[in-house]
């Protein structure tokens, strides 16, 4: 078999594995759906951390965006679920993005750590805003519609959706990771000022890097919210302390800068959490804890860049010619 | 030969220093011109208040005709007037073939043409500029992992991908193998004659920039102390006063 052909099989067989698994473990319908979720996180968190070199520690806030905006549209529309489901979600990614826009224009001048500082403090103060703002619920947050229909139909529902939007967003990052877009994004990480020097439009690369990672984030916040069926402020959409450290925790475990180490890290990240959860009870916190530090200890590079460093000819680097 | 680049009294203080006082030079279209001066006589310093690194305080930068002084470091870059630096600036962690696409000329418009494919002309002209500068074999390596003098290759070649009218070249010569300077030299010399760079040179090595420049300007304590072709600057007295000490 060709090299082509393998990976025809390999792409066919992962589609089928992802739309077969919900009927093959179906106990484990919530945990895929999650998974994905996951997936999402450390995809569009990369692309600022990873490719961009931006550490931004306040991408949790672009997923609470969405997921009010969506709750709301849903609350006062009065279309029908889906209908209003599926605008509340696009609405939630534009507003994300557009809040990213805005943001940008004053925090993405910060560099290095003052960046990270700065981004810091978005998410926790938007989880204040949201607890005290009654429109949205106030401190007792916001229920969504019910789902019109079984609960099995739901679970796979949202299984669908947010596999959808995985899929969506790693070809959307997999075609700009190809694009010379991709290697601006890199060149800003590289050298920011020799980039700048080289007439290179910095401030609007970073921004539209940012809002692309806020749209995605937006949507799956709707999706998300949808799916938990209640958005309180500090727990589920400003999250800064759970989802907010996951997903820089999740692309480094993965291998930063790369297009599969995040998801990589996503999926590792959440099957060893679950483990945790169900044979660690009471002690998964902590077992949580030491697995960040062996991370950011063993594993500087990731999985996929310690792979990377050990076998670079499997990775398309070339040997030094002399 | 109309002038390309003005610079009228240029001055540029840090708190206490003055590190440009009151400096004026001009570089001539199609020439290639040299500055000179002994260690923290001020030359890098005009180099950035030229490209718009930093405000000045003093004076103005004249190209084209037009002055550029409260201008931007990209906005002047789309100009067409570009620098190199003397510790080289490369994007390390992009292989070396990437570095130059990403300095094609056309990234200069906006971040829509970023989207296009990059044309086979350019990239045909990555692959050549490589060749130019000897890096060809080198291009799939990570550009951080090339050697000092290799990197400052590198950087000329990216340079000149961006196709500028004016390149201001920071110490090319520095830390590049000895046996190599004379095929640099060459090169510089070939960049200025066939694809009509004007070339202005900071050069610390006497042998390369008599060789090299057209005409030569010579900095110390931030202010100009002759300037003339070089003959004329190597026979001032204040020049080897400067470099020698008084006698």
């Amino acid at each position: 078999m060709s090299w082509r052909a393998a990976r025809y099989a390999a792409v066919a067989g992962s589609g089928l594995l992802v739309l077969a698994a919900p009927f093959l473990a179906p106990a484990f319908v919530t945990q895929f759906t999650f998974l994905w979720l996951m997936i999402v996180f450390a995809l569009t968190w990369d692309l600022m951390g990873g490719q961009l070199g931006y550490n931004s520690f306040g991408n949790i806030l672009f997923f609470g965006i969405g997921a009010y905006a969506c709750a709301v549209f849903q609350r006062d529309s009065g279309l029908g679920y889906y209908e209003a489901l599926a605008i509340g979600a696009a609405l939630g990614g534009v507003l994300a993005a557009a809040a990213a826009a805005f943001l940008g224009l004053g925090i993405l001048g910060l560099r290095g750590h003052y960046f990270a500082i700065g981004t810091l403090g978005l998410g926790i103060a938007a989880g204040e805003i949201a607890g005290g703002w009654d429109y949205v619920g106030a401190g007792s947050g916001m229920t969504v519609p019910l789902f019109p229909g079984a609960l099995e139909l739901r679970s796979l529902f949202f299984y669908f959706t947010l596999a959808a939007l995985a899929l969506a967003t790693f070809l959307t990052l997999r075609w700009l990771y190809g694009t010379r877009f991709g290697l601006a994004l890199n060149a800003v990480r590289d050298d920011e000022d020799k980039a700048e020097a080289m007439g290179l439009y910095t401030a609007r690369l970073k921004t539209a890097a940012w809002s692309l990672s806020a749209f995605f984030l937006g949507i799956s916040g709707a999706l998300a919210g949808n799916l938990i069926g209640f958005i309180d402020p500090r727990d589920v959409a400003f999250a800064g302390a759970t989802y907010g450290v996951w997903m820089v925790l999740m692309a480094i475990l993965g291998g930063k800068g790369t297009l599969w180490g995040p998801v990589i890290g996503a999926a590792v990240f959440h099957i060893t959490q679950e483990i945790f959860w169900t044979y660690l009870l009471g002690w998964q916190r902590v077992a949580l804890g030491l697995l960040i530090v062996a991370i950011v200890v063993f594993f500087p590079q990731g999985i996929l860049g310690t792979l990377r460093e050990k076998f670079p000819g499997r990775f398309g680097s070339k040997a030094e010619v002399q | 030969m109309s002038l390309l680049l003005d610079v009228k009294g240029v001055t540029k203080r840090f708190g206490g220093v003055v590190a440009n006082d009151a400096v004026s030079l001009s570089v001539r279209e199609g020439e290639i011109a040299g500055l000179i001066g002994p260690n923290g006589s001020g030359k890098t310093t005009l180099f950035s208040s030229i490209v718009g690194a930093h405000p000045i305080d003093a004076g103005a930068v004249l190209y084209e005709g037009r002055d550029i002084s409260a201008l931007r470091i990209a906005e002047i870059a789309r100009r067409g007037l570009t620098r190199t630096y003397q510790q080289t600036r490369i994007y390390g962690q992009m292989p070396v073939i990437d570095n130059m696409r990403i300095s094609a000329p056309d990234v200069k418009e906006g971040i829509l043409p970023l989207f296009r494919r990059a044309g086979r002309a350019s990239e045909a002209r990555a692959r050549d500029l490589l060749s130019f500068v000897g890096l060809y074999e080198k291009r799939d390596l990570l550009a951080g992992s090339l050697s000092f003098g290799q990197q400052k290759l590198l950087e000329f070649a990216m340079a000149l991908m961006s196709e500028p009218k004016l390149l201001l070249l920071d110490e090319p010569t520095a830390g590049i193998n000895p046996t190599l300077i004379n095929g640099l030299i060459d090169r510089l010399k070939r960049a200025n004659k066939e694809f009509g760079v004007t070339l202005f040179v900071i050069e610390h090595n006497m042998r390369v920039i008599m060789n090299l420049a057209d005409r030569i300007t010579c900095l110390a304590h931030g202010q100009v102390l002759a300037s003339g072709t070089p003959d004329e600057v190597r026979e001032d007295p204040r020049v080897l006063d400067a470099y020698l000490g008084a006698q």
